[in-house]
């Protein structure tokens, strides 16, 4: 590994935990509202896939997104001010924290129904594949979605129709409230995606490093015209759910075992052990974070509300283009 | 295809597609059956010889992925037009067509918009019993981001494909399964009517009938029940559901002061309900007798034909209802 990954590994990772633990600090002073998902400790997911796509390809994600989207590269300014609920906002403040979207990054939204965003995935790549354009979509989901219908009907879809569709699965092993041995009669879920004749991988959710050069492959392999690509990524939620979330289900041992192995941790041992920490200049990184994110929020502060008068907006395309 | 020349229903939705598909090379049909079969009421029928399995893609049994797929591509640059086989059916996709194709415009601050057409067939008739026989175009109406066609004649069962194809939002047309052999003149020339266009099939000056799709023509029956008994009946084909034309609605209100509606819905939160609302706040003062409305029964649809026939709307009926209306002083 060089240097300038590292680097960028490393400071895209804290940028997303450093955001989102300000989005905390928000959410508990009342300047954000609606839900709140949290995608603290599995920052290494985000950071390895959106690595190894281009600018064409296309993302389709979750509500558990912040992250998806600072990796991707929308700014940090256009996702706060999005869930300050301002113009500026990158859905113009329609969406919020769970609706995240971006044409000029081809991020295709945060959905927030569990397992909703896959058929889309398969659509977006059917017609990449009818219109001959060398494009990827990564469709990332929770553990949760395998339970729905929708996930099997996709992955069907994708393998019979080999489409260019990256799936990432983000198992953190609960649904919400629900651990996987509670909701899967099979728990590696890669074995799932293998049963529809998808080459499915299980990767360390935890580690940058493998999941950059897993998605790397995946996205060779997809571009070759070798069909859809599964990978189970083992992650591992340090948060609740959401804001909402007493944790009843879980014990604090479990969540302390897994943040001794969280990807920040895991990544710096890593640069440690090649000797390239101290290369990576980890102050002036935690230093440039800091100021990103005082200028987001200052530039989310300052943001416009829509008047009410444009509420019914974007119901449906302007009369011009109708 | 030549101007006049008698048309069956199902042949104009078919030269529909294919005219769209040869003008624009992003427009494909997806569905249950609509490649290898012919298409599950025979509309697609021989579009596979015509433009390979690329373009006409049969589909395994799964609403909800396929047409959310419909979504996607609609999203990645493609014109599709995705079939279900009947609005029961289409529950199946409900999350789909509600939760992404109506919202997604609007979620994402207008950046992206879903040019979808969603084809469907609707109605009862055919002793097709409780999961293959309903009308549930009007709770499609209820949703803000959708439009919602319903064809009654050959000519729109044609020209629609286009008018929904031109829209950049997701379009859904509902098909009475009863009308596809149903036969009329087809214009391939003609201008499509604007989606927004309600038309007044038979003028007349004593009350107003409002109808779509089937019912139209059973809506045409009863006016012609009611002249016999100097009842002149003017009946307007509404053409979609949302949006509902007021305008037609509250000007033909304004001549009769008399109005009834034809609906195949439940008559519980139908639309039905809505028109007469809307005409309660537009045009109460031109009323001079109460609203009516013939439904269908509050009943899932039965089997028995007898019973299936007394849960719709039939000519008899709608005839009965008017009749009431004029006496009601």
């Amino acid at each position: 590994m060089d240097i300038e990954s590292a680097r960028k590994f490393y400071s895209q990772m804290l940028l997303i935990r450093r955001f989102e633990e300000k989005c905390i600090e928000l959410y508990s002073s009342r300047k954000i509202r609606g839900f709140l998902h949290l995608y603290i400790g599995e920052e290494a997911i985000a950071v390895g896939v959106m690595h190894a796509l281009s600018a064409e390809d296309a993302v389709i994600s979750t509500y558990r997104e912040h992250g998806h989207a600072l990796a991707r590269g929308i700014s940090a300014k256009s996702i706060m001010a999005e869930m300050y609920g301002k113009v500026e906002g990158c859905a113009g403040g329609r969406g919020g924290s769970m609706h995240l979207f971006d044409a000029k990054r081809r991020f295709y939204g945060g959905n927030a129904i569990v397992g909703g965003g896959l058929p889309l995935a398969v659509g977006m790549a059917l017609a990449d594949k009818m219109m001959k354009r060398d494009r990827v979509t990564v469709c990332l989901f929770g553990d949760g979605a395998v339970a729905e219908g929708e996930f099997h009907e996709s992955l069907n879809l994708a393998s019979l129709w080999q489409l260019p569709v990256l799936f990432i699965c983000e198992n953190n092993y609960y649904a919400m409230g629900t651990a996987l041995e509670f909701s899967e009669s099979e728990v590696n879920l890669s074995k799932k995606a293998a049963g529809y004749r998808i080459n499915s991988f299980q990767v360390d959710g935890m580690d940058v490093t493998q999941v950059a050069e897993s998605a790397k492959n995946a996205v060779e392999d997809i571009r070759s015209g070798k069909g859809p690509v599964f990978l189970e990524c083992l992650t591992y939620r340090f948060r609740p759910h959401s804001m909402f979330d007493a944790e009843l289900y879980r014990k604090k041992t479990e969540v302390n075992a897994w943040k001794d192995k969280g990807p920040l941790v895991t990544f710096k041992k890593t640069l440690e052990d090649k000797g390239l920490w101290s290369k990576i200049k980890a102050q002036e990184i935690e230093d440039e974070i800091t100021k990103t994110i005082d200028d987001a929020v200052t530039f989310a502060e300052n943001g416009t509300l829509e008047p009410i008068s444009d509420l019914e907006k974007f119901v449906y395309s302007p009369e011009e283009a109708q | 295809m030549k101007e006049d020349k008698q048309t069956t229903y199902r042949e104009a939705v078919r030269e529909g597609i294919r005219n769209a598909m040869q003008k624009d090379d992003r427009v494909f049909l997806m569905g249950e059956y609509v490649g290898r079969y012919g298409g599950c009421f025979a509309v697609s029928k021989g579009l596979l010889e015509a433009f390979g399995n690329a373009r006409i893609i049969d589909t395994p049994l799964c609403e909800s992925a396929y047409t959310g797929a419909g979504i996607g591509a609609a999203l990645n640059g493609m014109r599709p037009i995705v079939e279900i086989m009947t609005v029961n059916f289409s529950l199946l996709a409900l999350d789909q067509i509600m939760n992404n194709a109506a919202t997604l415009l609007h979620m994402s601050g207008g950046q992206f918009n879903v040019p979808l057409v969603i084809r469907m067939s609707t109605g009862g008739g055919k002793q097709l019993a409780a999961q293959h026989s309903h009308s549930l175009e009007g709770w499609y109406a209820h949703i803000p981001g959708l439009k919602v066609l319903t064809p009654a004649t050959v000519q729109d069962a044609y020209s629609m494909i286009e008018s929904a194809l031109n829209d950049p939002d997701p379009v859904l047309i509902f098909e009475n399964s009863l009308l596809y052999n149903s036969q009329g003149t087809l214009d391939t020339n003609a201008k499509p009517l604007p989606i927004k266009k309600a038309v007044v099939k038979r003028p007349g000056n004593d009350l107003t009938i409002l109808a779509y799709g089937i019912n139209l023509f059973k809506a045409l029956d009863a006016a012609e029940i009611l002249e016999k008994e100097a009842i002149d009946a003017e009946v307007i084909d509404l053409r979609a559901l949302r949006p509902l034309d007021d305008e037609t609605i509250m000007n033909s209100v304004k001549k009769t002061h008399r109005v009834m509606i034809v609906d195949e819905g439940w008559r519980s939160g139908s639309i039905s309900a809505e028109i007469m609302a809307r005409i309660n706040e537009q045009a109460f003062f031109e009323l001079d007798a109460a609203m009516g409305r013939v439904c269908s029964a509050e009943v899932p649809l039965p089997y028995a034909k007898h019973l299936e026939d007394a849960a719709l709307p039939q000519p008899v009926k709608i005839a009965a209802m008017a009749r009431q209306i004029m006496e009601d002083a």
